[in-house]
Order: C-alpha cells, then sequence, then structure tokens
C-alpha cells in the first residue's frame, strides 16, 4: 500500500498531514466532487434521482455509519434498521413539532437523538462481545420498529400508522413533500452525503480512530496499552448511529416520503446496510460508497437486464437478485475479505507501476 | 380453580410448546458451532429450504419450473404424482445432505482458519443465496404443508382438565407431536454422539480440530456429516412450523428467534439450547400474557426474546451452559 510517492513531497505540516497525501488521490478526490456538485445538478431529471442517485447517497451515510461501528471498532450490529427508523421517527416528529425550522436542523438533531439511542444499545457492547452483541443488537432492531409501530404517539396518532413527510423547505427550497424537484432533493442528500465522508474519514485516521481500530484488532490488548474501551466503544456507537440516524431520517424524508416502520426499516434493511460494507470493504469509506453503489445498481441493472431485456417476471428477478447477492457476498468473503475497496487499491498500485512493476 | 389460574397454565404450557420448537432450530446451530466454530446464521433458511423441497417433492413439482418457462416459453409445472411423505421425506434428506456437501466444498473448505466473523457472515450470505435458490426452485408462495400429522384441539386433554378443574386446557395436537419428536430428536443426536465412531469422532472435532486431525479423523467428513445433521435438524423443525404456519418466508425469521435462545443457553452446550428455547419460549407468551397485552398493546413477543437474552447476557456473558470466555492477550 502506498502512503506517500517518490517525487511528491511536502513542504509544510499541513501539507504532510492532508487527507489524501497522494497527489492523484487528491485530485480524483476534487475531480469527483467537481462532477457531483457542479455537473450532475443540472443533468439530473426524476427518474434518475429516485431509482439511482438518491437511494445510493443515502445507503452511503448509512455504510459509513455502521463500517465506523463494524468497520472499525469491530463491534456487528445487526440494529441498523432500527436505528434508521429513530432517526426517521425523530426527524418527522421535528419536522411537524417546529415546521419552520430548516430541514438541515431537523435533520442534524434527528441524527443527534439516534446517536443518544445508539449509545443507549451500544452499552452492553461493554461486557457482550462478538456474535452475542450481534444478536444484542437484533434486540434494538426488534424492539424499537415495534415501538414505532405501537405508540401512536410517534406518528401523530394518524389512522394508518403511517408517516407522512410534510412539505418543508431549506433556504426557501422546498426538500420534501411532492413538489420537489430532482436537483434540490439531490443537492440535500450530497451535501450530507460529503459531510458524512469528510467527518468519518478525518474521524478515522485521527486518535479517535485509532482508539477504535485498536479496539477492533484485540479489545483487551488495547486496554492494557491504555485505550478507554467504555469511551472507544460508546464513541463508536454514537457516531455511527448519528451518521446511520441522517440516512434513516433522509430515507424516510426526502427519499421515500411516506414509512410504514416495519416495511422500510426492517431486519432486511439492516441485513442490505451490512452487506454493502462487506461487499464494499470493511473498514473503508471508499468501500461504503462503492458497496452502496453496487448495491443500489445491482438490482436496477437485473430489472433493466430481466425485465425489459428478457421479458421475465419481476419475482424470478427479484429472486435471481437475491441469489446473485448472496452468492457474490460468500465469493467476496472467499476471494477478497477487504472487499472492492481492496480490489481498488489492488489495481490502483499495479496501474501506477505498469508497465514496469520490478 | 380460578379462570387465570387455569389461563396461566394454558399459555405455560403452550409456551412450553414453542419453546420445543425454538430449541430445536437451536439445535441445528449448536451442532455446527461445536463441531466448526461456524455461527450457522443459515440455519433458519436451511429449514424453510428443506420445508419447501419437501413440499415440491411431494406434490411433484419440476424444480425451476418458473425460471424454466420464463427462459423457454414452455409451460411445465407439475411431473404429475404425488409422493407419500415417507419418500419424500427420505428424498428431501438426500437434498440435505448434498447441500451439506456444497457448501463444504465450495464455501467453507476455503474458509478454514478465518475469523469467526468472517465465516459468520459467509452464512448470512449463504442464507440469502438459499434463500433465493429456494425461491427460484420451488416459487414463493405460501404452501401448506401436509405430512399427515395431526392438528387442531386434543380433546382428550380438554376434556380431562375441564373434569378436573372445570375449564378445558387448550392444546394443539400438533404442539404435542413436535415436542414428542424433538425428545426422540435430541435423545437420538446424544445417543449418536456418544455411542458411535462417527459421534466421538464428532466430539473429539468440536473439542480440538488439531488434535482431532492428528489421530486420524476427517476433518472434511465431519464438517459434511455435521451440516448434513444440521440440515435434518432444520427439516424436522421446518415440518413442524410448516405444519403450524405454513411455508412462507416467516420461517426464516423464526429462526432468528433461535439466537436469543442459543444466547441463554450458551453457544456450545445442546442441553443449554433446550433450556433456553423452554425459557424463551415460556418466558415471552407469560409476558405477553401478563404485562404485553394489558399494558402495552401487544405483539410483544416480537422483541421480548432479545431483550431478555441482552439483559441476561449483562450478567452472564457465556450463558446458563456455555464453556467460560477465557480471554488472552
Amino acid at each position: 500500500m502506498f502512503y506517500r510517492e517518490a517525487g511528491d513531497f511536502s513542504t509544510t505540516y499541513p501539507q504532510d498531514s492532508q487527507t489524501f497525501p497522494i497527489k492523484f488521490d487528491r485530485y480524483r478526490y476534487y475531480v469527483v466532487l467537481f462532477i457531483a456538485v457542479v455537473i450532475i445538478p443540472f443533468v439530473i431529471n426524476d427518474y434518475w434521482v429516485n431509482s439511482i442517485f438518491m437511494p445510493f447517497l443515502i445507503y452511503a451515510i448509512a455504510a459509513i455509519g455502521l463500517n465506523i461501528l463494524v468497520g472499525y471498532c469491530g463491534q456487528v450490529s445487526l440494529g441498523t434498521g432500527g436505528f434508521m427508523a429513530v432517526g426517521a421517527y425523530a426527524c418527522y416528529k421535528l419536522m411537524t413539532g417546529f415546521p419552520e425550522v430548516s430541514m438541515f436542523i431537523h435533520v442534524l438533531l434527528a441524527g443527534g437523538i439516534t446517536a443518544m439511542v445508539g449509545v443507549l444499545f451500544g452499552l452492553p457492547s461493554l461486557r457482550i462481545k462478538g456474535f452475542y452483541l450481534a444478536v444484542a443488537t437484533l434486540a434494538a432492531q426488534f424492539f424499537l420498529v415495534w415501538l414505532f409501530n405501537k405508540v401512536s404517539w410517534f406518528y401523530n396518532y394518524s389512522a394508518s400508522g403511517q408517516i407522512n413527510a410534510p412539505q418543508r423547505d431549506t433556504f426557501g427550497i422546498l426538500i420534501t413533500g411532492p413538489n420537489t424537484e430532482a436537483w434540490a432533493t439531490y443537492m440535500f442528500c450530497l451535501i450530507f452525503t460529503i459531510f458524512s465522508a469528510v467527518v468519518a474519514r478525518n474521524l478515522t485516521r485521527g486518535s479517535v480512530g485509532r482508539q477504535w481500530m485498536a479496539i477492533r484488532d484485540m479489545d483487551i490488548a488495547a486496554e492494557i496499552i491504555g485505550v478507554n474501551p467504555l469511551k472507544a466503544k460508546l464513541t463508536a456507537f454514537a457516531v455511527s448511529s448519528f451518521f446511520v440516524g441522517i440516512s434513516g431520517a433522509l430515507f424516510f424524508a426526502v427519499y421515500l416520503g411516506a414509512v410504514e416502520v416495519g416495511e422500510a426499516f426492517g431486519i432486511t434493511k439492516s441485513f442490505l446496510v451490512l452487506f454493502m460494507i462487506i461487499i464494499g470493504g470493511l473498514g473503508s469509506i471508499f468501500g461504503s460508497f462503492a458497496g452502496a453503489a453496487f448495491l443500489v445498481l445491482l438490482p436496477v441493472l437485473l430489472k433493466i437486464i430481466g425485465v425489459d431485456w428478457f421479458g421475465w417476471p419481476t419475482d424470478i428477478v427479484a429472486h435471481l437478485n437475491l441469489v446473485i447477492v448472496g452468492g457474490l457476498i460468500v465469493v467476496f468473503l472467499i476471494a477478497e475479505p477487504h472487499g472492492l475497496a481492496q480490489l481498488w487499491r489492488v489495481a490502483k498500485e499495479k496501474l501506477r507501476l505498469w508497465p514496469f512493476p520490478h | 380453580m380460578p379462570e387465570q389460574l387455569a389461563f396461566t397454565i394454558e399459555v405455560f404450557l403452550n409456551g412450553l410448546m414453542a419453546g420445543v420448537l425454538y430449541a430445536l432450530v437451536a439445535l441445528g446451530f449448536v451442532l455446527i458451532y461445536k463441531a466448526s466454530g461456524i455461527f450457522n446464521f443459515a440455519q433458519g433458511v436451511m429449514a424453510l429450504f428443506a420445508a419447501m423441497t419437501l413440499y415440491g417433492i411431494m406434490n411433484g413439482q419440476v424444480p425451476f419450473a418458473h425460471l424454466i418457462n420464463a427462459i423457454f416459453g414452455t409451460e411445465i409445472h407439475y411431473f404429475g404424482w404425488e409422493l407419500p411423505a415417507l419418500l419424500a421425506i427420505v428424498m428431501t434428506v438426500a437434498v440435505m445432505i448434498l447441500l451439506a456437501w456444497m457448501v463444504q466444498r465450495f464455501i467453507f473448505r476455503y474458509l478454514v482458519g478465518q475469523e469467526p466473523i468472517i465465516l459468520f457472515m459467509a452464512t448470512i450470505g449463504l442464507a440469502y443465496f438459499l434463500e433465493g435458490v429456494g425461491d427460484l426452485m420451488w416459487g414463493s408462495d405460501i404452501k401448506t404443508l401436509d405430512v399427515g400429522l395431526p392438528q387442531g384441539i386434543n380433546e382428550t386433554i380438554d376434556e380431562a382438565t375441564f373434569n378436573l378443574f372445570g375449564y378445558g386446557l387448550f392444546i394443539d395436537n400438533l404442539d404435542i407431536v413436535a415436542s414428542i419428536v424433538a425428545i426422540v430428536l435430541v435423545a437420538a443426536l446424544v445417543a449418536f454422539a456418544q455411542y458411535t465412531k462417527q459421534g466421538r469422532a464428532m466430539r473429539a472435532v468440536a473439542d480440538d480440530h488439531q488434535a482431532a486431525l492428528s489421530v486420524g479423523v476427517s476433518l472434511n467428513f465431519i464438517w459434511i456429516l455435521v451440516w448434513s445433521l444440521a440440515g435434518f435438524v432444520a427439516l424436522v423443525a421446518g415440518i413442524m412450523w410448516g405444519a403450524k404456519s405454513g411455508v412462507q418466508f416467516s420461517l426464516s425469521l423464526i429462526a432468528l428467534k433461535a439466537l436469543p435462545v442459543l444466547m441463554l443457553g450458551g453457544f456450545t452446550s445442546i442441553p443449554g439450547a433446550i433450556v433456553g428455547g423452554l425459557i424463551i419460549g415460556v418466558g415471552e407468551k407469560l409476558f405477553e400474557f401478563w404485562i404485553g397485552l394489558p399494558y402495552l398493546g401487544g405483539a410483544t413477543e416480537n422483541w421480548f426474546a432479545y431483550m431478555l437474552a441482552l439483559v441476561f447476557l449483562v450478567f452472564r456473558p457465556q450463558g446458563l451452559f456455555g464453556e467460560k470466555i477465557i480471554e488472552r492477550v
């Protein structure tokens, strides 16, 4: 793995500690940002936003969140769906309670509330480890979904038990409700995605991130060299749930608009996000994006190929999707346990040495 | 005898029966976990797959009929025969053994020595794969599996208790059969593990892989054996649950409930799986009856088991009967 390249000198300390130390990476990052922020909003339409970009951006946030917990801190969680539900319902209550406040604030607050719930369910992680913890987080998943189903205060006593996002704006631009424009919702999600990625990237390469990784690699050894496991684990749960909560809020308010909790945030959602980070790469921010893109695009592609080209019934395509996702996970774990991110890294290294690898 | 007490007894007994079924699923987990250290998340889907296969074979469905029809434009659905349940069960067992061999040959052979959590995730992948294959093979509609097990209220118990207490206990025949089958199955498994050559080899592998290898036990064979046994247990569980509530996707979610059962009992203990199953089964029914329905609006069964396990584990991380967790740096 390259940390530095020959001929790429840094002459000041800020240069030395920047996020992307290799020049090529840095420029690529700027190009991607430029395309995402400046070009895409002008060429985008409703179909692209709703079937590809928005799910991708929102799942990317959730994947980053889960990756912090599972990939960086090594605490396996199957409660992502439940925490996304917390974000969604917190956002809903805030939106209906304080209609005049900007959506930005609501989504961030929803993240904060989810972080608190996350810490609460993270407390057992101090005693329980490994699989036991994975199953314990199922308690969060099922309990939270049940709670949002049963306590009618959460859905403002609506008869259907659903929550519907009312029309809200930020800086005078409609973000939620039926009359939004494609570019506005896209930009709104994009801002949160970039924010999450930057924060996560910088947290994970700083002191907190190193503590998480120490806990992941071996918690007892980490404790002995002076990492406080209480602090490390709980911050991981808090930060992870914060991002997951944001993605849940966006998923409900901006993307779906109306949500029935058991359907939108059930156990399958937890697994979907977990698969994203396995396929994308555990312990990698880029991997979170890659995994989210992969699992968002795969069903769309399969649908185009299977239903539109071959004219198969949709249920067969849905089942094939399951087979392919399941098969891919196994293949990835056997061939490349570090996922797409590692493939990308290896390819990059090979290409940079090409054509003189020795 | 007051009504309330009779109700409670009825709920308790029904919980016991449900617990037996949880224990049945949990047993499959324990078998594989002990022998190979793999926490097999796919156990529930295996039960679903086994039940679907059994149904398909019994009714002479053509496997992958739906897919074949879609690709080739044909209209085939059934072979046009109906097999007796016993023959179909034998054939399903064969399918499950084949599945065990394939799982070992194509997945876990390549993952020997990986971290447990990687193995766990591989089984999640396997679960999805198997679910997709099952749906493609046999169709995803809800099926009513009927292998000739008695169903409905047991009238003898109803009458006997009515005469004794003045209140007839409602107990499903199917639950009674399931309990008997589960007890027989557990006894058979214990006997197999204790008194046969393969059983001894299995226990040796569970104790220490390397030591077992060095005395000439074939790990590969034992793992296939264990996965086959788990497949068989899954089939039994699938038949019971399938007869109770139809063969459908929720069957694999019921298996999720085996997880807290395992956590209570400890991952490595067969008696633990049974005791854990009974505690969860009785606990969630009683909780629903006493607290859930009157105060919390019902449906607490969805999460009670997990919460119980969560709270319990905080005080005893290795479960009731699990081996004490010793950690070294």
